[in-house]
């Protein structure tokens, strides 16, 4: 499938699998409440994969994990998250249960840590299918090394009976995606599934996500920093800037004229080849990550935005469709870039 | 494994050989005569020096060790000095209570001690932590003697629950045994118990906050699954290693519960020939406890390789 077609697919936004709608989570700490994530809303079509980037600490794990009612119990979340139109956020402890793992399933960055090293891999993916599908030990872990197969590990049979230790990282990764899609799940998510993984590894890895999705038609929303894996694998993109989403687009739109300042200046932040060959050099963003807790009723990018105005500190920019001849590209900027040229480039002009 | 095995038996030796060395030196450095201990009212030069000959007392130190290698090597743990009875049939006797009550002890503290440690991770900062905290507080800072006087005092002298002193064997009456043993068991695994807990509690708050557990929950598990079956499991290894590095504290507390519960095992049996500087009997209760040491710690290490995957049984020294 071409890039093309993928954003194509992507306009055709029907029922969504996955409907975030105006997700915040909030954590009480000794110095007052500290906001993570503001009024997040995505959607997450059937077979589609989402890519969400942002920097470390914009609130994108939180997100994920909120999704499934993951966070710790001190965390306060309001919003609502639908699965196949029903509500997870404030659904009971066990009603979570039956969805985690069976209807959204998780792969973690670290994949040596996310498994449990005095298990045998057989075993712990064994264990979704014994509590999900009510598999006897025996059914699981036959059924075990078929998944293992489906994820591209050689002489699976014999590999099933091996601890996390005595794989490579990409084979962990691997095994993290069998047990994942063990129970079949309609929603998978991907939290820096390849960030811990070589560069090559991580083209494996992201090839077996896209298998997945098209032979299992699993929705996969994947977790990243990295703008390479999104533009490699994502139908849409969803960027995250301090708990807020800032800008969402078909992947090929996003890259190819980037309307909010951060997306712009993340954009210009990461080599292209060509782009920058010669004298340019990469763009930083100037500043910092602002503190969470502190996040004022403005844009929260306008510290380090080159475009900030008096509006951009006195009122939050909503969400709102950019651009012509589309309706799914949408911005939270009162001054969003007019061109696709770097924003940065253009102001210090 | 077969190269481990032998550094392993090689290892043990030595230190056999050294404790040998040690214990048999180690007594006759105490001051005190076994044959002035022994000749009672008749202390007539001639009487002792008899005493002296019939032991191999008057023998210069080297031969007598030599001698009791000899002897040793054979099976041959001699004879008591105070009461003429042959070493290994008083063993025969007093291992079995010392046994029951140091595995009994071990059981009750580590089931104990596992359980209030798993209690109080999981229930970080509620009222169960502070219970369990407090607890082990004193389990650890109480001495074994006078909790069991104390225990002594109001549980059998007061309200006659348990039995003061004295021991039944087991294959006389399996429930008698039990009443008798119970009491010293729990008094002299309290610190163990205390140990247990402890270490349970942090490795425990490890596990929980793990990347594993977070993908045990993502898969749907059940709190008790994923706390019994992912954290604790991974705990484990710290109770294993408690319990191995314990067990010498565990074995000179036996010593003094036996003497303040009357029960006629290995410890009282070490007091009283220290006191009458019953020589052959000192050297193979000291010769006994090391080896049951070195097995142990043997089968400690087994262990970890059955737990901790991870942990390879390996003859190499990297």
């Amino acid at each position: 499938m071409t890039t093309a077609e993928r954003a194509g697919t992507a306009a055709t936004v029907d029922t969504p699998v996955l409907a975030v709608r105006d997700l915040s989570v909030s954590f009480p700490t000794e110095t007052g409440t500290v906001s993570a994530v503001d009024a997040v809303s995505l959607d997450l079509a059937p077979g589609e994969i989402v890519g969400m980037v942002g920097e470390s600490g914009c609130g994108k794990s939180v997100t994920a994990m909120s999704i499934a009612g993951l966070l710790p119990g001190s965390a306060r979340v309001s919003g609502s998250v639908r699965l196949n139109g029903t509500e997870l956020v404030g659904s009971r402890e066990s009603a979570l249960r039956r969805v985690r793992g069976k209807e959204i399933a998780y792969i973690f960055q670290e994949p040596m840590t996310s498994l449990n090293p005095v298990l045998t891999v057989g075993r712990q993916i064994g264990e979704v299918l014994q509590i999900h599908e009510r598999m006897s030990r025996r059914a699981a872990r036959a059924r075990a090394v078929e998944l293992l197969t489906l994820v591209g590990i050689p002489s699976a049979a014999r590999r099933v009976d091996n601890y996390p230790h005595q794989l490579s990282g990409g084979m962990r990764q691997r095994v993290m995606i069998a047990m994942a899609v063990a129970c079949g799940p309609k929603v998978l998510v991907a939290d820096e599934p390849t960030t811990a993984l070589d560069v090559t590894v991580q083209a494996g890895i992201l090839q077996v996500l896209r298998d997945l999705r098209d032979r299992l038609g699993t929705s996969i929303l994947i977790i990243t920093h990295d703008l390479g894996v999104i533009a490699d694998i994502a139908d849409r993109v969803v960027v995250m800037y301090a708990g807020r989403v800032v800008e969402r687009a078909p992947v090929t739109d996003l890259f190819a004229h980037p309307y909010h300042r951060y997306t712009a200046g993340l954009l210009s932040a990461s080599p292209t080849p060509g782009r920058h060959a010669g004298t340019d050099r990469l763009q930083e963003i100037p500043g910092l990550v602002p503190v969470l807790s502190t996040q004022p009723d403005a844009c929260t990018f306008a510290d380090r935005c080159p475009a900030a105005d008096s509006r951009c500190r006195d009122s939050a920019p909503p969400l709102e469709v950019v651009g012509a001849g589309t309706t799914d590209h949408l911005a939270a900027c009162w001054h969003p870039c007019p061109s696709p040229r770097s924003p940065i480039e253009e102001v210090n002009r | 494994m077969a190269r481990y095995l032998l550094t392993r038996a090689w290892q043990s030796a030595l230190t056999l050989l050294l404790s040998t060395i040690v214990v048999f030196f180690g007594v006759r450095a105490l001051p005190g005569d076994p044959a002035l201990a022994l000749a009672g009212e008749d202390r007539s030069p001639e009487a002792l020096e008899a005493i002296r000959r019939h032991y191999g007392l008057d023998q210069p130190l080297p031969v007598q060790f030599a001698q009791y290698v000899e002897r040793m090597a054979q099976g041959d743990f001699g004879v008591s000095i105070r009461t003429g009875t042959p070493v290994s049939s008083m063993l025969t006797t007093a291992l079995p209570v010392t046994v029951e009550l140091a595995v009994l002890a071990i059981l009750l503290a580590t089931a104990l001690g596992v359980g209030a440690g798993v209690l109080a991770a999981v229930r970080r900062g509620r009222p169960a932590e502070w219970v369990a905290n407090g607890l082990a507080l004193i389990g650890l800072s109480v001495p074994h003697f006078w909790l069991g006087l104390l225990a002594i005092l109001y549980l059998s002298v007061a309200t006659g629950l348990f039995p003061a002193s004295g021991f039944v064997p087991i294959l006389e009456n399996p429930v008698d045994n039990l009443h008798h043993i119970v009491l010293p068991a729990v008094i002299l695994g309290t610190g163990l118990a205390a140990i247990i807990m402890r270490q349970t509690r942090s490795a425990m708050l490890d596990s929980l906050s793990s990347d594993y557990v977070r993908t045990a929950k993502a898969k749907g598990l059940r709190p008790r699954a994923v706390i019994t079956q992912h954290a604790l499991r991974n705990s484990l290894i710290v109770v294993v290693t408690v319990v191995g590095l314990q067990l010498g504290g565990l074995i000179s507390g036996a010593v003094v519960t036996e003497q303040i519960f009357g029960l006629p095992g290995f410890g009282k049996m070490t007091i009283d020939a220290v006191f009458q500087r019953d020589y052959p009997v000192i050297q193979a209760v000291v010769l006994l406890t090391a080896t049951a040491y070195i097995v142990i710690n043997f089968f400690v290490d087994l262990l970890y390789s059955v737990i901790d995957p991870r942990i390879r049984v390996t003859g190499d020294p990297a």
